[in-house]
Order: C-alpha cells, then structure tokens, then sequence
C-alpha cells in the first residue's frame, strides 16, 4: 500500500538545496497532519559535494529518511539517469505522494517520472492539501491566474510540481532523527542521449536572480531607449532587485529575452513590482499580477497597468526616476 | 529529415471573457495557435530553410475545427498535417494527451527525426505534454529549448534556458524538443501559402486510426480529474495619483516601498 510523502531534493550546480525544497519539507508537514503514519522522506542526488551541509540542513527540516544517489556521473543534472533511479526507488517504497519543486529541471523531470510510472501529475502549484477522503488536493491557476483548479489524482504516487516561492518553509527547526540511505544504482544500463556541452552563465542574471527577486523594477517601451534600461538596472541594484521586462521592451531589443515578464515569458511573485513605462496588457499582467504590492509609473493616466496596481502614478519615468534613484541613495 | 510539430489550439488571452459559472464564454472567441508553438512551428521552418530534405508534418489533438490551426501551420510553409479528433479524447489530461499525440505520431508519421512542440500552452500552461509524448515514443527529451543550433549526423546541438544561464546540449535523435519564446519572430504568411493551405487535405484520425484501447484516451485514460474550478478574487487596481512635480511622485513611491 502506498504510504508516505516523496520530496525531489534539487541541488543546484554547486550542491547547493533549492529552498523550494525546505518549502515542500513544510508543506509535506502540514499535509501529514492528515494523513494516517505518513513518513517524509527525500531523494537527493549528488557527486559528494556539500553532502554533509545537505544533510545537516535536511535533518532539522522534520525528514524521517533521506535515499542519496552518490556518483561523479551525477554532477551534472541528466533527465534520463536522474529518471531512472527516482523511477526504481518510487517502486520499491511506493509512496503516496511525491512533491518536485516547479523549476526548470522540476518540470522536465517529473513528467517524465510521472508518465513512466502511468501515474498522474498536477503541473505548476500554489497549494496543496489534502482533501476529506485522504486524497492529494492540488490547485494551481490556469490561463495566467484567472482560473484556479483544484486537480485529484486516480494513481499513486500522486505527483505534483509546486511553484517555488509560493509556500512557506519551516519558521523553526524540526529536528529528525534522519536515516540516511545510500542507493544502489547501475547507469551502465542507462542510455544516454543528452550530454552538456557547456554551460554559460548570465552574468545579467548573476546578482540577484528574476526568478528569486524579492524587488523586481520592470521596464516597457515607456523607457525609449538603453539609457532607460540603464535607469531601471540602477534603481534595482537600490533596492537590491532584479530588472524585468515587458515583451515590448524585449521586442525593442532594450532587454534580454531571459528576463521578459508575461506570457511567452516568466510568471514572478515578488514583494513588489515596479512597473515603468508598461502599459499593461493582459499578456504582460498574467505574469506579475500576482505580486505583494505592485507600484506603476506611467504617463497615460488610461493606462491598463493602473487597473492591477496598488499604487499609480501618472507621470514621466524620466524626471521620476532619477529623483528617486537620488533620494534612495540619499 | 522528417520533422513532426506538435500545435495547441488555445483562446486569445486577450480576448477570454467569463460566464458567471467560471467557463469560458466560447461564443464569438477567437481561437489562435498556441503562441509557443508558432516558435516551433518557427523552428521547424527555420531548419527547413537551412537544410535539404526536410519535411514537416503538424498534428493537433482536438475538436474538428482545429482543422483551422493545420491550415494556418500550412499556410506558414509546413509541408501537411492532420487533426486527432475523437469524442472519446475528450477530457484528456496530460498524460492521455501525450499518449494519444504519441501513438498518432508513431502510426501515421513512421520515420520522425524530430519532435517540436511548444514550452507551454498558454490556457493550461502545464508544460507537461511534451514529455509526456517522449516517453511513450521511448526517445529523449529536451525542455526549454531557446534555439536549435545545428542538426548534424543525427545529433542536434541546442540552447537550453535555465534560471541561471544557458545550457548547450548535444541530444541524440530521434528526440522531442520543447520551445520556449525564441529569438526570432515566426513568420507570417505568403499569399502562395494561403493557396497552399485552402486546397491542402487535411486527414482525421480518430481512436481506431492510432491503435489505442479507448481504456487508455480521453477521461478513461487521464490519472488526473479536476475537483472544482474557481476564480480568484480580481485585484482591484489601488489610488491613481497625479502628483503636481516628481518630487510629490517620488515621495509617494518612498512611502509605498516602505508601507
């Protein structure tokens, strides 16, 4: 009988836990409140480096058992060795649940796990619970938020992807007497189709990350020109954020591509967005009308932006933010 | 090279309206192929620019008149394509999707070298069909792929977006590449490919055509099932101020970064 929740560990390229992970780690908590003798328990694949910090850290986030899958070979993340040996492990503990963090390795891994397992998988949550019959309840926003569904899965495990960010980690240690549990594993058998070439970093990305960002100082055609963008990327290093742009901006060749807001972009959930020279249609609003507190600075007081923002200010970015770059440095 | 695009047709974002029981208001809502997949529609036509012998097939799942959406991919330049329609598809989830978008391509396409499909679908936006269609083909997948950088001896060299950077891949094919927004816009149509594209024929294919058990399509075949859909409360836009110089507009922002 399937039993128990299943947390994906991710690291990221230096070893280092994604804090999705220790928001899962609460979330499961919550979750096995309601649920009958229900362990929580992580997979975490490494090559040994950070190993014992990662531990450590798992330890006082409430985990009854960590599987570690240890090998050079694992270094670099791989869908189809990773795939495999969370595949193998899930039939051999069958748990009832299994929880991935919505990243961009998350949401390449899981379906592949889910679909290999005929399981189902909700994509993308912002809340899970677990609904009166002890079934995984997970809702998640479709057509960028203006739906929410709450999605039951038929097959175990039930799987869903959760937005990170969203759900809260643990305000104080819980402190497990974690079992650690190395796998035993053979990649000889595993093809491998996808090798990495190289890796090239975004140094635009590198300080604070828009994914992360608490701040986020958004630019739209309203900033004209690079001088404009330059203003944003001064403001933002201010207040300790990221720049983000509309599709327009982008489409001006004002901003990388990598740092669109919106739909053929990213979907952020900062503390506050600072939305300059945007106007604001519903392409660009699916993706950070979910922010804390969302401040607009435009010059059509028409604007669309307006009807999403928590504060508006009709007026010219360009006398506007110079003065306010000033006074914050003040 | 025999190259297999898979389309979503989707509402217009900008265009949805909602009845009072949180459906969408179908009446009179323009239909449009998934933004994503015209980059890799895009894509697809970008490598048949560059190389010889490259065909491209498109397939939709969906009601008949996605037919609509195969015209348009023609129109665009692809070579054909063809609709999986079938009652007994409806209320796939992802997993149904992905199985039955797979067993279409492996029975009426045979020889795939590469499978394109969007990142995302703007209305569901789960992101999970593409996978889902590589493993039941049993060939590798790629997500979030930002550009397609060569196509040589059966290995196609990629650009993967992740949160910190680009990733360069090597992936062997046949495989199934995911797109995200490119760099390049897609195309519009030629008048020569309106032509193309009204006398095109475009096939159906239903459960018995694709060599599935109706066990595994549709509702039947979805491990998923939505409980219960509803709409979060709408943001009510906050005070508008029209400050009288700068100095009032960044007082009133100071105050509301520290409020």
């Amino acid at each position: 009988m399937a039993k128990g929740i299943l947390i994906y560990a991710q690291t990221d390229r230096n070893g280092i836990l994604q804090n999705v992970v220790l928001e899962l780690a609460k979330t499961a908590q919550d979750l096995s409140q309601k649920l009958d003798n229900c362990e929580i328990n992580a997979i975490l694949f490494t090559d040994g480096t950070n190993l014992e910090e990662n531990k450590n850290i798992l330890s006082k986030n409430g985990f009854n058992k960590v599987y570690i899958a240890n090998s050079l070979k694992l270094k670099q993340y791989s869908t189809e060795y990773y795939s495999k040996i969370t595949v193998d492990l899930i039939k051999n503990i069958t748990p009832e649940i299994f929880l991935i963090g919505a990243t961009t390795q998350g949401r390449e891994l899981a379906p592949v796990v889910a679909t290999t397992l005929n399981t189902g998988l909700t994509a993308d949550c912002t809340k899970l619970d677990i609904n009166e019959k002890g079934q995984l309840a997970s809702t998640r926003p479709t057509f960028g938020g203006n739906l929410m569904a709450t999605i039951l899965c038929k097959n175990y495990p039930q799987m869903a992807t959760v937005r990170p960010k969203v759900l809260k980690k643990a305000e104080n240690e819980i402190i497990k007497n974690t079992e650690f549990i190395e796998l035993d594993f053979d990649l000889s058998t595993i093809e491998k189709h996808v090798e990495l070439v190289e890796f090239i970093e975004n140094k635009q990305l590198a300080d604070v990350r828009i994914d992360e960002a608490e701040i986020i100082v958004a630019g739209g055609k309203g900033m004209k020109n690079q001088q404009g963008f330059e203003l944003l990327q001064e403001l933002a290093q201010v207040l300790g954020g990221s720049v983000g742009a509309s599709r327009g901006a982008v489409d001006m060749k004002l901003a990388d591509s990598s740092i669109q807001v919106g739909q053929t972009g990213k979907t952020v959930v900062p503390k506050i967005y600072i939305a300059c020279g945007i106007s604001g249609a519903i392409q660009h609003t699916v993706g950070m009308s979910g922010s804390d507190k969302i401040i607009a600075i435009n010059k059509d007081k028409n604007a669309p932006i307006f009807k999403v923002a928590d504060v508006g200010i009709v007026g010219d970015v360009f006398e506007i933010l110079p003065k306010l770059i000033n006074k914050l440095k003040g | 090279m025999k190259i297999a695009v898979c389309v979503k047709q989707v509402p217009d974002t900008a265009d949805i309206k909602w009845t009072e029981n949180n459906t969408i208001q179908r009446e009179g809502l323009e239909s449009i192929i998934n933004p994503f997949d015209m980059y890799a529609l895009e894509t697809a036509l970008k490598l048949k620019d560059r190389e010889q012998n490259v065909n491209i097939t498109t397939l939709t799942m969906g009601p008949p008149q996605a037919e609509e959406i195969i015209r348009k991919a023609i129109s665009l330049g692809i070579d054909d394509g063809f609709v999986v329609t079938d009652k007994k598809f409806a209320g796939a989830d992802t997993a149904a999707t992905g199985r039955t978008l797979a067993a279409a391509i492996k029975e009426k396409i045979k020889e795939v070298d590469l499978i394109l499909c969007g990142q995302f679908a703007t209305d569901g936006d789960t992101a999970q069909t593409g996978p889902a269609i590589s493993v039941n083909l049993n060939y590798p997948v790629i997500t979030y792929v930002k550009e397609i950088l060569s196509v040589e001896n059966n290995i196609a060299t990629v650009k993967k977006e992740v949160e910190d950077g680009t990733e360069i891949l090597k992936v062997k094919l046949p495989a199934v590449l995911c797109m995200l927004k490119c760099d390049y816009e897609p195309r519009r149509p030629l008048i020569k490919g309106f032509k193309n594209a009204q006398k095109a024929e475009i096939k159906f294919y239903g459960l018995n055509d694709i060599g599935l058990e109706v066990e595994q399509v549709g509702i039947k075949g979805s491990p998923t099932y939505v409980s219960k859909a509803f709409r979060p409360e709408q943001k009510q836009g906050g005070e508008i101020f029209v400050p009288d110089n700068a100095d009032d507009a960044v007082n009133k922002i100071l105050e509301a970064l520290n409020g």
